[in-house]
């Protein structure tokens, strides 16, 4: 039983968007999502993300029930505007947990609780001298790690991210996959990312999918939707189970 | 050097700010002393020092009558009519304009009343107004919350809209029910602009201020101008209105100040 089972999925906006997308995705799997521009991986995002529904099939993390709208079944980092702005860092955190409450709002010895934990969560993602700055204070890189920060705090069962890297310079870059690998090699968690960088999305994950229009009317280009056209085996830089040298060939494929 | 890429000095700087008030002030005197040249009993453009005995008496002799300087009186209750006004409409622009920016029911049904509501001319309701609610207070105030309560509403409404829909679907992963989003989110980041709204109403809120109490009133700034009108008091008059204006100039600051204090992440722009 795969963890995100996605079955025969129909998205159409007045035309096709998606169609027939199935995929299968293991707990822990860091799903990397690329192809060209307006081929739907937005679109497919936001469907699992549970911000818009199907126009047919489904989708369901652990065999839930599908999402009607965003829950805290799903996290999600954006390429902006993920954190809020009138919130310091540690409120950011604190925010993460204090959210599913009646009015918002932690009290007395919770809160204390909550804003140690905060405070922990923010010296692990190398935040914790900034704890009381507000987001237009950090940088971008910073910034993207306190949304992930935020949303990891939420304890999600999938997370989503949405080209999480694209408006940073390209050490930052660098220094959050380093940041990526090291969220994950504490606790595996399952990813999927949306990226324009195909290298980024080979060298972060454990399969490339991409989406693609499989049908082309070159008179109606609108015609047709959209489906997963390849999925790589990203594991080992993309040349999983073999090496220079071969040390065996009976390893039995998982 | 192109025009648009020069900037006056340090020095100069402070001298261009007051030029402008120099030179109404200068040009009034000259009038002012054209006129009184002329015939010394004009009433029209009294000479500044009259002006200056003039608000003297004002500030510091009492009414002959009931010995209260009714100046201060005056601007008590104008203040307090501006504030109770200009506050209800607040509160009132910023609860309906969080619920028509956040929820999709209200705004359908409310965003088009509330734009046509705007169109009303309030001053033109103003004897609907003293009709229900009589000559007294309540109905000077009412046509201050109804002067700038719908500018209120549809500027909130607008600027909760504008909230990046990706803070609103954070907040949902986050676990937040409607209310969390509304309380937490939305209503922090809409009282800066609430503020800046408040600034820019203030005017027509002292316009239809003034124009209630011009109309019926006992007390008041704007009573006391239209009712030394007949005298032709122009030296009292005069010291009205730079009283209104210094007041209206200082509440603009403060809420200016309030902005910047109270909301240090809105980086600048206020």
């Amino acid at each position: 039983m795969s963890f995100v089972s996605v079955r025969n999925l129909f998205q159409d906006y007045g035309r096709p968007i998606l169609e027939r997308v199935n995929l299968d995705v293991r707990e822990g799997e860091f799903v990397s999502i690329v192809g060209a521009s307006g081929c739907g991986k937005s679109t497919f995002l936001r469907l699992l993300l549970g911000e818009e529904t199907p126009t047919r099939g489904e989708i369901r993390i652990d065999g839930n029930v599908p999402a009607t709208e965003p829950g805290p079944e799903r996290g999600v980092v954006y390429q902006r505007y993920s954190v809020f702005p009138h919130m310091t860092a540690l409120q950011n955190i604190v925010a993460a947990e204090s959210f599913d409450r009646r009015f918002g709002l932690l009290f007395g010895a919770e809160l204390r609780a909550a804003k140690k934990r905060a405070q922990a969560m923010l010296d692990r993602i190398g935040l914790g001298h900034v704890a009381q700055s507000y987001p237009a204070a950090l940088s971008g890189g910073m910034q993207q790690r306190l949304a992930i920060g935020q949303a990891l705090t939420a304890k999600p069962r999938i997370l989503l991210l949405d080209e999480p890297f694209g408006a940073l310079d390209p050490g930052t870059r660098l220094s959050m996959h380093d940041f990526i690998g090291e969220l994950r090699a504490d606790a595996p968690m399952t990813v999927f990312m949306v990226s324009h960088d195909l290298e980024e999305a080979f060298k972060l994950g454990d399969r490339v999918i991409v989406f693609d229009k499989v049908r082309w009317d070159p008179h109606a280009p609108e015609a047709y939707g959209a489906t997963i056209t390849y999925d790589f085996d990203a594991r080992d830089g993309g040349i999983p189970f073999q090496s220079l040298k071969e040390i065996d060939h009976v390893r039995p494929t998982p | 050097m192109r025009l648009i890429n020069r900037t006056p000095g340090r020095l100069i700087r402070p001298l261009m700010v007051v030029l402008p008030f120099a030179l109404i002030l200068i040009a009034y005197a000259i009038a002012s002393d054209m006129r009184l040249s002329v015939n010394p009993a004009d009433r029209l453009l009294p000479a500044p020092s009259t002006i200056l005995a003039t608000a003297e008496r004002l500030l510091t002799e009492g009414d002959r009558r009931t010995g209260r300087i009714l100046f201060w009186h005056d601007t008590a209750i104008s203040l307090q009519r501006l504030a109770i006004g200009v506050g209800l409409a607040s509160l009132t622009g910023l609860i309906f304009g969080l619920l028509i920016g956040l929820l999709p029911y209200v705004r359908t049904m409310l965003s088009g009343f509330v734009a046509v509501l705007s169109m009303v001319p309030p001053l033109a309701i103003l004897p609907i107004l003293f009709i229900i609610f009589g000559l007294g207070e309540v109905s000077k105030i009412m046509l201050i919350f109804i002067g700038i309560t719908p500018f209120l509403i549809r500027d909130l409404a607008q600027r909760t809209v504008e909230i990046p829909h990706e803070q609103i679907v954070k907040a949902q992963t986050l676990g937040a029910s409607s209310l969390v989003i509304g309380l937490r989110v939305a209503l922090p980041q809409v009282l800066p602009r609430l503020l800046q709204s408040i600034r820019l109403s203030l005017g027509p809120a002292w316009l239809f201020l003034i124009a209630a109490e011009a109309i019926a009133s006992d007390l008041g700034l704007g009573y006391r101008i239209f009712l030394v009108r007949r005298y032709l008091a122009m030296d009292v008059i005069l010291t009205y209105v730079i009283w209104i204006t210094l007041l209206a100039f200082l509440i603009d600051l403060a809420l200016r100040n309030l902005s910047r204090r109270a909301f240090p992440w809105s980086e600048g722009g206020l």
